[in-house]
């Protein structure tokens, strides 16, 4: 296990210096002189120029830039934003609870539906069940989350009146960050409705994050599935007069489960793309969101920074599935 | 299978025409796969034929018709049947050129993406040490960012615009192309039929592009159906973020994107721009799903 842990860890560190260096060159592939970017809007004289030039070591070679920027990253120095003055990084701390609550939520409901919708999809082959699931799964994997959550908000915000447009609690409530997770934090408060309040303007971001997810959990899980059930384990247990539910739930579903964690691991990154779409929609105050505005506030150190956290964030996340995946199947530690 | 030895070019048609019926057998047993080649023929159809089809000009505005509902709504009317957006444009014509940016920006991400992952790939699987390691890891720093994120940077780079939102998507998309690509040519390249092509003095790139790619096309052209309606998805989210095609310019995710201000208001300046993108992508993924059933027949039974 040891060694299997070191070989996908060493396999990482390319991975991240590209990382680094994509990262590093897009400031300077802008269009554009790097230190009228960086300087902002005050005036611009040939002292302060050269001040600039030195303060932001663009006076020394590309290599040498590279080495410290790196060398910056790995002592937690991810630049300053230009908007709020504030360390790139204790930003991304600040905001990422907002992303991570949202983006739980959203694969906790895409899991405990998409995984039964497509176990049951399989043992029912080709019944209307079968037909009318892999139909809705299709629709969802093929939708404009960004469109379906427009007509979310006209449904539920605009002609029901059940769930707040944006944002993640109710004005009315204020109390201390302690987890960063609204929901928990609310209960935490004690303040009577915050919870219901918290939870409502959650509801609908959780969905729309988790239609593409749950849609492609529900159609790995149903091919997964109908794969082992034809295996020859399968027909021995049968044939050992196990109960259909046994088959099912103990011998089929455990090896159908691995492809399926694999998908799961993989739909990490798809889920941080469409946390920017989700958070636009409902203006909801996480990373995608700050990606966003960063990007069309040419705040690049923010993008610069941003880049390389939600890359590593992805990758680790990665290198967890990849371990676990190789906790539960033996056969793939071994190779 | 391409790289026949049959001399006859007749006998070479035969062969192709009996392989096309044969896939067109396999095809066709997949029913949603043959509604979603219908729809698709009619975008098609649509995209081509939009000078005609539409009813006004996609980017005129008729002042004094803002936000008309559609014709069976109260205030509606038939020249404007599915009604008109904040600045008086008639909904329907924007959609049916719409139909022609979205195909367009299909066809487009997914040539360059296949152009660009083909080449890599073949040159990756067929040299394999050095070449390969550096093409494979350029192909996982990409694939390390999430692929809208990736898209929308190099827009910031390159400048908002259709054009460049193209670019951008075709890149991010490209390294699916070049591991599948490499992986098929490792596969092949060690059968017979292309070892006695090397001995029979054939060069590298006629190795590469003659002997080895055409078979390898079946998981390429199912990877294309998936990365045609992919490119739509991220062009209209890239439109929808201001970052792609810009206003006037009739592309769906950029109408979305106008619209978000009136969705309280007036529900059809939001539906049907978003419907179109929807039913566009679940046409081409049902061809999708029929063209895996047809082509790889390990993946047959799910």
């Amino acid at each position: 296990m040891l060694r299997f842990l070191f070989s996908k860890l060493l396999l990482i560190v390319p991975t991240f210096i590209g990382i680094t260096i994509v990262a590093f060159g897009f400031v300077r592939v802008l269009p554009g002189d790097p230190v009228l970017l960086l300087a902002g809007e005050r005036g611009m004289n040939p002292d302060r120029y050269q001040a600039l030039l030195h303060q932001f070591g663009y006076d020394r070679p590309i290599v040498v830039q590279y080495f410290d920027y790196v060398w910056g990253l790995l002592h937690g120095d991810f630049g300053i934003s230009i908007s709020t003055k504030q360390p790139v990084f204790q930003e991304f701390l600040n905001l990422f609870p907002a992303t991570a609550e949202l983006a739980i939520c959203a694969m906790f409901l895409a899991i405990i539906i998409g995984i039964p919708a497509g176990i049951l999809s399989a043992v029912k082959r080709g019944s209307i069940f079968d037909q009318a699931t892999m139909g809705i799964a299709l629709t969802g994997y093929s939708m404009p989350i960004f469109w379906w959550g427009l007509l979310l908000i006209i449904l539920f915000s605009g002609i029901l009146g059940w769930t707040p447009v944006s944002g993640r609690i109710s004005l009315f409530y204020y109390f201390p960050s302690v987890t960063g997770f609204m929901t928990i934090d609310s209960l935490l408060s004690g303040e009577k409705g915050a919870f219901t309040s918290a939870l409502s303007h959650l509801i609908l971001p959780s969905i729309v994050l988790a239609t593409i997810p749950l849609a492609v959990i529900a159609r790995q899980t149903r091919s997964a599935m109908l794969e082992v059930l034809g295996e020859d384990y399968v027909r021995t247990a049968r044939a050992k007069g196990l109960s259909h539910k046994r088959v099912i739930g103990v011998h089929a579903l455990r090896n159908a489960m691995i492809p399926v964690i694999t998908t799961i691991g993989l739909q990490i990154g798809m889920l941080m793309a469409g946390a920017i779409l989700t958070e636009t929609i409902f203006s909801w105050p996480g990373i995608g969101k700050w990606m966003i505005d960063s990007i069309s506030r040419r705040d690049y150190p923010v993008v610069q920074g941003g880049l390389v956290l939600i890359a590593a964030l992805v990758m680790f996340v990665n290198l967890v599935v990849d371990l676990l995946y190789g906790l539960i199947n033996p056969r793939i530690r071994h190779q | 299978m391409s790289d026949s030895t049959l001399g006859q070019p007749v006998q070479k048609r035969n062969v192709r025409l009996q392989m096309l019926a044969e896939f067109w057998h396999y095809f066709s047993q997949n029913k949603g796969a043959v509604v979603g080649l219908a729809i698709l023929i009619l975008l098609v159809l649509v995209a081509v034929f939009a000078p005609l089809l539409a009813p006004h000009n996609p980017i005129e505005q008729y002042r004094d018709m803002f936000l008309t509902p559609p014709f069976w709504q109260e205030g509606g009317t038939l020249s404007f049947p599915l009604g008109t957006d904040a600045v008086g444009r008639d909904i329907l014509s924007r959609l049916i050129y719409g139909s022609r940016y979205s195909l367009a920006i299909g066809l487009i991400v997914v040539s360059i993406a296949l152009l660009l992952g083909i080449t890599l790939g073949l040159l990756a699987g067929f040299f394999r040490g050095w070449v390969d390691v550096a093409i494979m890891r350029v192909m996982d720093v990409i694939l390390a960012f999430p692929p809208l994120l990736l898209a929308l940077v190099l827009v910031a780079v390159l400048g908002p615009g259709l054009f460049n939102a193209m670019i951008a998507i075709a890149l991010v998309l490209q390294p699916h192309f070049a591991r599948l690509t490499r992986a098929a040519v490792m596969a092949e390249a060690k059968r017979e039929y292309v070892v006695s092509a090397r001995v029979a003095g054939a060069r590298n790139v006629r190795l590469m592009f003659k002997t080895i790619l055409p078979n390898c096309l079946a998981p390429l052209i199912v990877q294309a159906t998936l990365s045609f309606s992919n490119a739509i998805l991220e062009a209209a989210a890239l439109g929808f973020l201001g970052m792609g095609a810009q206003p006037p310019t009739p592309e769906w995710g950029t109408m979305l994107a106008e619209a978000r201000e009136f969705i309280l208001r007036a529900w059809w300046v939001v539906t049907f721009p978003g419907l179109a993108i929807l039913i566009t992508v679940l046409a081409i993924n049902l061809v999708g799903d029929g063209l895996r059933d047809a082509l790889d027949p390990k993946l047959k039974r799910s």
